[in-house]
């Protein structure tokens, strides 16, 4: 190829410096184009988000008539008023509720998935292949096949207007993707220094706390990271389990101020709602590499 | 650690298979069983056969009607999204600058998305006199009717769902970016035009992950729950009435647990039935590169 190019003749070189500048000309297009389009769906995708934090600081009546983002006449009317909601209890109590829920949910995930995922990445035992494939099966198998019946149990079992059936699945690795990303992560370390401390005479127990554990840390915060938007984002658990308004968490207090204040008092909704949203969106900004990492990884190996 | 005992894997994984037990297995068991009941949560269930099915296909209207919204609900978000998400993958796999501040833009949506914050977000942005209309009219447009018209009412939610095309294009722009250069290198020199290449290189070798993303939107769409529920209530007309709420009303509003294990049960056989289909016609269109997939 190259011998090819160099017997032509001076003529032929000029040619081939036009053609570069052109698709020089057209790579810069390209590009510019590019950054148009980024740019431009960005702000469409963004712009209901930033309307959405302007409009928690206008008056009722400018909330349908100004578009833009500013408010005229800028209020925390729709805050404080928002936060003591027409219920006894104040929006505190609701964050608090879903504090109450997400953690404990958070951590029986973490320490179930992991030990689970340990389990299928690290040791041979009867029955693996039909387990592993009924991990992929839970995976895909949708909830609202299962629902009625849980709920059934769960009134059974008195747990009905309590936490507990949004806590114990969890706790029994019941997120199948969770476990399945952990058991990708874990094929991929090597098993060297796990097998140095069990020459040393190590449990596979203090095996998995003490070297599995800091190795599986990124791909356990990711876990941790997605099940708390999950969690926090969760409105059918709570909507079929909570009916006592003093144990509600945000997503079902929010449904309930649309109901009792929609006809007039947007404010307060829109305040709520940024409100609502500003934990998600504090932890996704803080650990944004971990969401990344989480579901290019989950996915590619899928 | 071949030499510890052969149980001791399974020690590790008991939590799961209790749970896989208890809150999987034997719900997936019962659900069938109450389909074909009646059952009100007050007396025991009584069997009742193939009752709940047949008064589903012969003498339902709203399930016809639920049915049907589902199914063009979900063969137009899916498409669309990925569509969307693989689009804008493609533009962002390019050396740019600021590529992270773009992919986290895109991403963020997807994180939100799901919540009642948003759906109520969505509530007030197509609302007669919304964001959305007053941008309409800035650009010279009539206001749309969002929520009065059934087209546009289910076409709201579709949107609420491309809105969060962020998490299947992070997926979709990893992919990319492990695809070895060198063979688009190789393609120009035979003269290969950029729709070529991308035609007879990147889409085969991005077939895995666009299976994955078909499955998972697709498994997700089927059980869309808190967009049409918050933003339309399942109107008007039922134009959004999907197949999870009208269960979710079924189960525990009206509290007829047979018919709604019937509905739910349709429901999975459909989703079940796509899915095969799916992994089925995978092997004549999903490339997996160097194939030594175990």
């Amino acid at each position: 190829m190259t011998e090819h190019v160099l017997s032509h003749d001076a003529s032929t070189v000029g040619e081939i410096a036009g053609v570069r500048a052109r698709e020089q000309r057209r790579h810069k297009a390209s590009i510019a184009l590019r950054y148009f389009l980024l740019a431009a769906v960005g702000l469409l995708m963004l712009y209901p988000l930033i309307w959405l934090i302007g409009a928690s600081f206008k008056t009722n009546s400018e909330i349908f008539a100004n578009p833009g983002f500013w408010p005229e006449n800028p209020t925390l009317d729709g805050y404080i008023k928002g936060w003591q909601t027409s219920t006894p209890y104040s929006f505190g109590t609701f964050f608090l509720n879903t504090l109450w829920i997400v953690i404990p949910k958070v951590i029986g995930t973490a320490i179930s998935c992991t030990a689970v995922a340990y389990g299928f990445a690290r040791f041979d035992f009867p029955f693996k292949k039909v387990l592993f494939a009924s991990l992929i099966a839970t995976l895909l198998l949708p909830n609202v096949v299962t629902r009625i019946p849980q709920y059934l149990l769960f009134r059974d079992l008195g747990w009905l207007d309590s936490f507990l059936p949004l806590w114990v699945p969890s706790a029994f690795a019941g997120d199948a993707f969770f476990v399945f990303m952990l058991v990708q992560f874990l094929r991929a370390i090597p098993r060297d220094m796990e097998e140095a401390a069990r020459v040393d005479g190590a449990t596979t127990w203090q095996t998995l706390i003490f070297i599995v554990v800091p190795l599986l840390m990124p791909a356990l915060i990711s876990v941790c990271l997605f099940q708390f938007m999950w969690t926090m984002n969760d409105f059918l658990g709570p909507l079929i389990y909570i009916s006592s308004v003093d144990k509600y968490p945000v997503s079902l207090a929010l449904k309930l101020s649309i109901d009792t204040t929609e006809a007039f008092e947007w404010n307060r909704v829109l305040a709520m709602s940024v409100l609502a949203l500003t934990p998600a969106l504090a932890v996704f900004f803080l650990a944004q590499k971990y969401f990344i990492d989480g579901i290019s990884s989950g996915g590619i190996k899928g | 650690m071949s030499g510890d005992s052969r149980f001791l894997g399974l020690f590790y994984l008991s939590p799961y298979i209790i749970g896989l037990l208890i809150f999987t297995t034997v719900p997936f068991v019962a659900s069938l069983y109450l389909s074909f009941t009646n059952y009100n949560l007050m007396d025991e269930p009584v069997f009742t056969g193939l009752a709940n099915y047949v008064k589903l296909f012969t003498n339902d209207r709203t399930f016809r009607k639920s049915l049907w919204v589902t199914l063009v609900y979900v063969f137009t978000t899916v498409p669309l999204k990925l569509a969307f998400a693989l689009f804008m993958a493609v533009i962002l796999n390019y050396k740019l600058k600021f590529i992270n501040v773009f992919r986290t833009a895109y991403y963020v949506p997807s994180i939100l998305g799901g919540s009642i914050a948003i759906a109520v977000l969505w509530r007030y942005i197509f609302a007669d006199v919304g964001l959305v209309n007053m941008g309409l009219n800035l650009l010279g447009f009539e206001s749309v009717n969002w929520f009065g018209d059934p087209t546009n009412a289910l076409f709201t939610i579709t949107l609420l769902r491309l809105w969060q095309f962020g998490s299947a294009m992070v997926i979709f722009l990893a992919a990319l970016q492990s695809i070895d250069k060198t063979l688009y290198e190789a393609a120009s020199i035979d003269g290969a035009g950029k729709w070529t290449s991308f035609v007879y290189i990147t889409l085969p070798l991005i077939t895995p992950v666009i299976f994955f993303n078909l499955i998972m939107q697709m498994v997700q769409a089927f059980q869309e729950f808190n967009g049409p529920y918050i933003i339309t209530q399942g109107g008007p007309l039922k134009s959004t009435y999907l197949l999870p709420i009208y269960i979710y009303d079924e189960a525990f509003k009206r509290f007829d647990m047979g018919y709604a294990s019937a509905i739910a049960w349709v429901l999975f056989v459909i989703i079940m039935a796509l899915t095969l289909i799916a992994f089925w016609s995978s092997r004549h269109w999903v490339y997996y590169a160097g194939d030594k997939r175990s």
